[in-house]
């Protein structure tokens, strides 16, 4: 291959190879990957702070008890719109990001598979937030019956109601044609040699969370259709007046909430398999079984979905099979912590920021695990249901799991894609004030669902309190905190000391061959994997 | 030969993504697919305490078992913006399985226009439902009720005597929907 004839993907683009598009229009009409994963990454990091402040005045009012701040109709809006910005908003588009930026450099090809779509793909979130988010200055506010939709709650929600769910069907079109991309790339744009196993555990892990994204979100997108017909075209898929139950929604919604679960934490599984043989200084142990493991997870996913609603009332086989099901999916989950720890063990091991976080990531992520196996047990199940031990629960697998994973991969890859070092001094003091918070504002409330408070309320008993207050603090603690990562993000991208193109010591891989930053066009012709 | 390879790619492209956006399609199908596959499950299991219209098909005669006593509650819902008053004639009955029994729910109309409503059951504990049979009920049929109209409708029912022996109680509740113009 020479370099006359590397338009390989685009070539009736012309304005593709000269570099970006001056200006602003740069970012609204580019196809390039690394243009389109830093959008994906700045969106996140915005709808991340914005997530977090509606979570602060969730914390702020359960400072104590009664009622101080914010009206329980208010406090409502603000426990669904958390959920659903932090779902849809922050951890789902980082993680695309992340595809972005790094799958073509890690399998050797020029660009996504589809840059055109994946322009759009990104471009319809905004749009859809904006809806999502302009729905708390309509008559009767926004959302405020929880994330998960339930009926007949949620169909007593405003003039919000249409516009939500027309935000969440433009936000599943943006993440089936991110997910079809990304496996369109994966299987079709691999570099020569590099066969599926060879691959980075990265761009396995997205590979399978593609095909989770393409087999539920569809799913989601129908229970949030049948919402819509119930509520303005007469029908009664969830209305028991008219034949239909509302039960029948929470197995809609779980067939499409237990796998999305997923789609948020292997991607992170991805990531930490990157970050601890780099700075163990060893090859990750046991590759295969990671990625059989990851499959497995995907699979079980599937199956385990009315452990949300252990107490709706089941029969007692179906109960056993969803408990044992659910418990089966720590078997593939343990190999993975071994694994990392096994990767670790007599390793030149250095502490970084990035294996700060991944270190984190792996004992925090497993707590989270161990919460969920309390949770599995469905007998235990009818005392934990919808208590803030449940919260408590899916915390510490989604904030010091996913977010925690995120916070790794920027700081490991930010040296790549900005080509200059991030203060390394502010990233570890960023790490222990995460860690901490993260620790305070979560572990107070595992104690707080065991004693029977209720989630979703603004107002709580008064031998509650202390626990509480404890939360809080750590909540603002955390919050706070992530100021100093934006901060260092922003300086970074600004200046620096200058990186080199491994950066880390111990890394490998083929984005690491690329020069710091790399160039607008990386692999135009493809690298040769032996 | 590079450019051939592209297009090759594009072809490839193109096929994988039409089988990708047929599991997308087929993914949404299946989602409403579940409305009736779980409509099936439930009328098979009795799951959820749907016992909905179920008429019991043939009454056949059943063993009193008159060593047992089960109360049976009776509870009454409207729906809302169901302008009815709705209520049970009585609170709770102290029946025997295997025996016929008949009770009441009483029913009027608040406002000055016909409306149709229609009574939703179900019955808890949710794994007893199958062992509760109406054999004449209100519920089969939507009720039309004239202006200020009021009413006793009657609810036919007996126990199957297999009910298990853990059960002691039977909660049997109604929700009133409205089914006319501002229907549910």
């Amino acid at each position: 291959m020479n370099t006359a004839a590397a338009p390989t993907l685009d070539d009736h683009d012309h304005g593709h190879h000269a570099g970006p598009s001056p200006g602003l229009m740069r970012w609204l009409v580019t196809t390039n990957h690394k243009d389109i994963g830093t959008l994906y990454l700045l969106f996140s990091l915005t709808m991340f702070f914005i997530g977090g402040a509606f979570a602060l005045v969730i914390r702020a009012e359960l400072f104590q008890p009664g009622l101080q701040i914010v009206n329980p109709h208010f406090f409502n809006q603000m426990t669904t719109l958390h959920a659903l910005v932090m779902v849809f908003g922050a951890v789902m588009p980082a993680f695309v990001g992340l595809a972005n930026w790094l799958l073509p450099m890690m399998i050797g090809a020029p660009d996504m598979a589809l840059p055109r779509m994946n322009n759009w793909s990104f471009w319809i979130m905004p749009f859809a937030f904006t809806l999502l988010l302009s729905t708390l200055f309509t008559s009767g506010g926004g959302p405020a019956g929880g994330w998960t939709l339930y009926p007949p709650l949620v169909l007593q929600t405003g003039d919000a109601f249409p516009f939500v769910i027309l935000a969440v069907h433009m936000l599943g079109v943006s993440s089936i044609m991110g997910a079809i991309n990304v496996i369109a790339t994966i299987l079709n744009l691999r570099a020569p040699g590099m066969t599926l196993m060879k691959m980075p555990l990265f761009v396995w892990t997205w590979l399978i969370t593609a095909f989770l994204l393409i087999a539920v979100m569809p799913v989601l997108a129908g229970a949030v259709t049948m919402l819509l017909t119930d509520k303005y075209f007469g029908t009664s898929f969830f209305n028991a007046g008219g034949g239909g139950d509302p039960v029948l929604f929470q197995h809609v919604f779980w067939f499409f909430g237990h796998p999305e679960v997923y789609i948020m934490i292997l991607p992170a599984f991805g990531v930490i398999s990157q970050i601890i043989p780099t700075f163990a200084r060893k090859p990750l142990f046991g590759y295969a079984s990671m990625v059989y493991a990851t499959s497995s997870i995907a699979f079980l996913s599937f199956i385990v979905w009315a452990h949300h609603m252990f107490t709706v009332g089941m029969p007692l086989a179906g109960q056993l099979f969803f408990m044992y099901a659910t418990m089966l999916i720590a078997v593939p989950t343990g190999v993975k912590v071994f694994n990392w720890v096994s990767t670790m063990w007599r390793g030149a091991m250095t502490f970084e920021t990035p294996m700060l976080f991944a270190i984190a990531f792996v004992i925090l992520f497993t707590i989270g695990g161990f919460s969920g196996l309390m949770l599995a047990i469905a007998p235990a199940d009818f005392q934990y249901q919808d208590t803030y031990f449940v919260v408590a629960h899916f915390h510490y697998v989604l904030v010091p799991g996913s977010v925690f994973s995120l916070m790794a991969a920027a700081y490991y890859w930010l040296p790549k894609w900005t080509g200059h070092m991030y203060n390394e001094q502010m990233g570890k003091i960023h790490f222990w004030l995460s860690v901490v918070g993260v620790n305070i504002l979560f572990f107070p409330q595992h104690f707080l669902g065991l004693a029977g408070m209720p989630r979703r309320i603004p107002d709580y008993a008064l031998q509650f309190t202390e626990f509480n207050m404890i939360s809080t603090v750590g909540a603002f603690l955390f919050g706070f905190s992530q100021l100093l990562f934006l901060y260092n993000v922003i300086q970074t991208i600004r200046g620096g000391v200058k990186a080199t193109d491994q950066v880390w010591e111990g890394a490998h891989g083929l984005e690491w061959t690329l020069p710091s930053p790399p160039p607008y066009h990386t692999f135009t012709t493809a690298p040769v994997v032996k | 030969m590079e450019i051939r390879e592209a297009v090759s790619a594009g072809a490839a492209n193109r096929r994988l993504v039409k089988r990708l956006l047929l599991i997308t399609v087929a993914m949404f199908g299946f989602g409403f697919a579940m409305v009736p596959i779980y409509d099936v499950l439930c009328q098979i299991t009795g799951l959820n305490g749907k016992t909905g219209g179920r008429q019991v098909a043939a009454v056949l005669p059943m063993a009193v078992d008159e060593a047992r006593t089960v109360t049976v509650e009776f509870v009454a819902n409207l729906n809302v913006g169901a302008p009815w008053e709705f209520a049970p004639q009585v609170s709770h009955m102290q029946v025997h399985p295997g025996q016929y029994y008949q009770t009441h729910y009483l029913a009027r109309n608040l406002t000055g226009h016909a409306l149709v409503g229609q009574a939703i059951p179900s019955v808890a504990p949710g794994l007893a439902a199958q062992h509760f049979q109406k054999i004449e009920c209100f519920c089969f049929n939507r009720q039309v009720f004239q202006p200020e109209e009021r009413r006793e409708m009657p609810v036919v029912f007996r126990i199957d005597p297999n009910l298990p022996s853990d059960v002691h109680t039977i909660t049997l509740s109604y929700t009133f929907f409205r089914l006319d113009d501002a229907g549910g």
